[in-house]
């Protein structure tokens, strides 16, 4: 066939095949992730020794070697919008979904492979501008990830930089998105019908339509801030501004809370878009390590339906600080409170899975273990922000910054690193080293609750986020001690990293070879072709034959999907 | 009949007076809060704790091991089935009896004008404007193209109105006992207002002025936090909320009227 005789740059670089861009979307995302935690790690310096000169690197950074307050806040707004955008939706979607998705349903390709490689070098790109936001004079983009106007609009030149930006990522997501809604759905293998799905794809194909029909509204708000900044439009602006004791001289007009619906209409989908494609991976290890079939395949498939809906009509549960009146806050916290039923079922699903299982404890199932308590902690701690009485004391306070850390660090970012370990062997053939995997998983789990853990009780004090420094207020002074114990802990934990990254690096060529294409005896398609798979992946089309995760009731053997007979 | 359960199962939480990490409270309504607040963290840990010794017990049950294997059959419970519906029982049970009527009382049931102070607090970057209306109960006009240095929110002191009309730079005294109507708005851009130990919190928004009330019940002298990242100077946006006795609120008052008076 033709693609041997390609050149490097067209296998490895400017590649069509799904495999690769998968790869180069887990590397890019790698380094971003890397990137944001770095930024954090300078936060939590200043957080525990505020205004102290940063050991080693600050005098490369600032003058007195210790961040300033606009420094602080470019590193807030850039390490959410880095870790979000560049990191965990490109590495969960971009990585897993490009490499897996069409693998599960037994196709050769995506459907589009060039859209596939515009929609990685459109990340790529927007990635660059991104990152070239720091150069700006005045620093990078210093509003938060949400970026609220007034404050975006009259901020420095780095936000431009930063709409421009967001406005590649979100192309970026909307082509990924339909490649593969149409990957799952038509290139399906022949016998392959929707209920024989593995629960990877329906939930990477749920996320791929909330990134299709959630994302456009922020893509139009990105523009209409732009045009507030570039052209004197006031889309966001109202009559009557005042900024340091100037009248500001725009038309005015506007309102800021269009911006925040037309924001949070993404943004709280995003929630989902971030923690599904974990539930995919997590669903997939635990029926493998369990060696028995998913508890309840249906129900797990009819609540990420329904979750992925309802994530639609839950977006204002995030601005019931701005005036909200008693009908419309009625509504979105009884929508909060039913969402909050699939996230259950979910979870109880998975953990009645473990009910007369054989546990297999692989690095990869340790990570997935570790999901479900994380998990938990993360969707249970939503409640009391979800319903506005108690959200009244918690709103923007390290409350929910502890919450959303919960769901997303030691929750979506375990599944995927778990993820990383189960699907390695697919990838290059060869298996990650599995007492570096232990020592990287029980580093983290430890380190990360002491992370994040302290931040629900400073919240509870009443501690507001975003603050360069908390002990300007003697609630904050009252629980500085925390900080301390926080930011050695988040030290700890970029260190636990350092194995991680050396395994999965050295273990491409030194890895301990697989005896076979199905190392992990597991039951979806994927494992169906070779380890790493070719060019087209399946030599022969492929057929299914039964449910994902069947086990011979005689044998109790497993039956994986592309084997005909039984036994 | 709401009020008083809610009286009781405040009791019944604060048996050993502990406070459960939560700042002291001087207002009338933070105690349904705060009793929401703790109800769902104690249904949270009861979850939590359950899910996590059934979690443990199925990983030292059933890890793999020599003459163990999984069962494959098809499996049914229906205990996980009933647990669910109670979550959604408690949860539509805290929406109902606890959330919903400590906002519409909040949001709707304002107290009478008349009978309380209304301020009027403007947040820019980065202080709080209290705008108190003076004896008179009427505040002045204002008008933005009077801000200055000196007269931050653009008070007009040449309407009769605003002769009295008081405005302190961080310094929130309220009298203890009567009802604080505000009126919050912002100059420049989103802050905000939060009271941690009046357990008040509202985002105050350039362009709009929302209304939001509170009552006291003890003194003491606490601080004015912002909630809303507000740009460079966020983190020491800090104001001063004293509840003070109605005899230190009438020095007070009286103190500024002759300073304004001293000034004109």
């Amino acid at each position: 066939m033709s693609h041997h005789e390609m050149p490097f740059w067209k296998k490895y670089i400017f590649s069509t095949d799904h495999k690769v861009i998968g790869l180069q979307y887990g590397i890019t995302a790698t380094f971003f992730l890397l990137f944001g935690f770095f930024l954090m790690i300078l936060m939590r310096w200043q957080l525990a020794y505020p205004g102290i000169e940063i050991p080693l690197i600050g005098k490369a950074l600032t003058d007195t070697g210790a961040l300033t307050p606009e420094l602080y806040n470019a590193l807030g707004a850039m390490h959410g919008t880095i870790m979000i955008f560049l990191g965990v939706v490109p590495m969960g979607v971009g990585a897993f979904g490009n490499y897996l998705v069409p693998l599960q349903v037994g196709a050769c390709d995506m459907a589009f492979p060039k859209l596939n490689m515009m929609s990685y070098w459109v990340y790529f790109v927007g990635g660059v501008i991104m990152m070239m936001s720091f150069l700006m004079p005045g620093g990078a983009a210093a509003s938060g990830w949400t970026s609220y106007p007034p404050l975006s609009v009259i901020s420095n030149n780095a936000q431009t930089v930063w709409l421009v930006a967001m406005v590649f990522l979100i192309t970026s997501s909307l082509l990924g998105s339909v490649n593969t809604i149409v990957t799952a759905i038509q290139l399906r293998a022949k016998g392959l019908n929707f209920m024989r799905w593995p629960i990877h794809v329906w939930a990477q194909v749920t996320t791929a339509f909330l990134l299709l029909l959630a994302f456009p509204p922020l893509e139009g708000a990105a523009v209409l801030q732009l045009a507030d900044r570039l052209f004197g439009s006031s889309f966001f602006l109202p009559s009557g501004l005042v900024v340091s004791g100037e009248k500001l001289a725009v038309a005015g007009g506007g309102n800021p809370l269009l911006w925040q619906h037309l924001f949070w209409f993404l943004a709280h989908p995003e929630v989902y878009v971030l923690i599904l494609p974990a539930v995919g991976i997590v669903s997939e290890i635990v029926t493998t390590n369990c060696r028995k079939p998913l508890y309840g395949y249906k129900t797990m498939v009819y609540s990420i339906l329904f979750l992925g809906f309802m994530s639609f009509v839950v977006w204002a549960h995030h601005m019931f600080m701005t005036g909200m009146g008693v009908t419309l806050s009625s509504f979105f916290q009884a929508t909060t409170m039913i969402i909050s039923i699939p996230s259950v079922i979910i979870l109880t699903t998975i953990l009645l899975t473990l009910w007369g299982a054989s546990i297999r404890f692989t690095v990869p199932m340790l990570f997935a273990m570790a999901f479900l308590p994380m998990f938990a902690i993360g969707g249970l701690t939503g409640l009391p922000l979800g319903l506005t009485a108690s959200d009244i004391h918690l709103h923007d306070t390290y409350y929910v910054i502890g919450h959303f850390h919960y769901v997303v660090a030691p929750g979506t970012l375990f599944a995927l690193m778990g993820g990383v370990y189960y699907w390695y062997p697919k990838f290059s053939g060869r298996e990650m080293n599995e007492f570096l995997g232990k020592l990287h998983f029980w580093v983290s789990f430890v380190a990360i609750n002491f992370v994040f853990m302290p931040m629900f009780l400073m919240g509870s004090k009443g501690v507001s986020r975003r603050m360069y420094d908390q002990t300007q207020y003697s609630h904050g002074a009252a629980t500085q001690s925390w900080n301390v114990v926080m930011s050695t802990a988040a030290f700890v934990l970029l260190l636990a990293q350092i194995p991680f990254i050396w395994n999965m690096f050295t273990a491409w060529k030194t890895g301990k070879k697989v005896q076979n294409d199905n190392p992990w005896e597991a039951t979806t398609l994927e494992w169906a072709a070779s380890s790493p798979p070719p060019h087209e992946n399946f030599p022969t089309p492929v057929e299914v034959y039964r449910n994902p995760y069947t086990y011979s009731a005689t044998t109790r053997k497993v039956l994986p999907q592309f084997i005909p007979q039984e036994g | 009949m709401m009020e008083q359960l809610a009286k009781v199962w405040q009791e019944v939480l604060n048996l050993r007076g502990f406070d459960y990490g939560l700042p002291s409270d001087v207002s009338t309504h933070g105690f349904a809060i705060d009793n929401l607040i703790l109800t769902l963290h104690y249904f949270m840990a009861l979850l939590f704790v359950g899910w996590g010794l059934y979690l443990v017990y199925c990983l030292v049950r059933f890890r793999e091991r020599d003459g163990h294997e999984a069962d494959v059959a098809p499996q049914h419970f229906s205990l996980p089935k009933y647990l669910e519906i109670g979550v959604v029982i408690f949860e539509a049970c805290l929406l109902v009896f606890f959330s919903y009527p400590v906002w519409a009382k909040l949001k709707t049931d304002f107290p009478d004008r008349e009978s309380s102070l209304v301020v009027r607090i403007t947040a820019e970057q980065f202080a709080w404007n209290i705008h108190y209306p003076g004896r008179d109960g009427k505040f002045g006009k204002t008008n933005i193209d009077l801000i200055d240095g000196t007269n931050p929110v653009g008070l007009d002191r040449e309407d009769p109105n605003a002769k009295d009309d008081i405005v302190s730079i961080n310094q929130f005294n309220v009298p203890v006992g009567k009802p604080v109507i505000v009126e919050l708005g912002a100059k420049d851009v989103i802050h905000g207002f939060f009271l941690p130990n009046a357990r008040v919190k509202h985002d105050a928004i350039p362009g709009m002025v929302f209304p939001l009330w509170f009552e006291t019940k003890e003194t003491g002298k606490f601080e004015i936090a912002c909630a809303q990242l507000c740009g460079v100077g966020h983190y020491r946006m800090k104001g001063y909320f004293n509840v003070f006795t109605q005899e230190e609120y009438d020095n007070w008052l009286l103190e500024e009227e002759n300073a304004l008076k001293e000034g004109a």
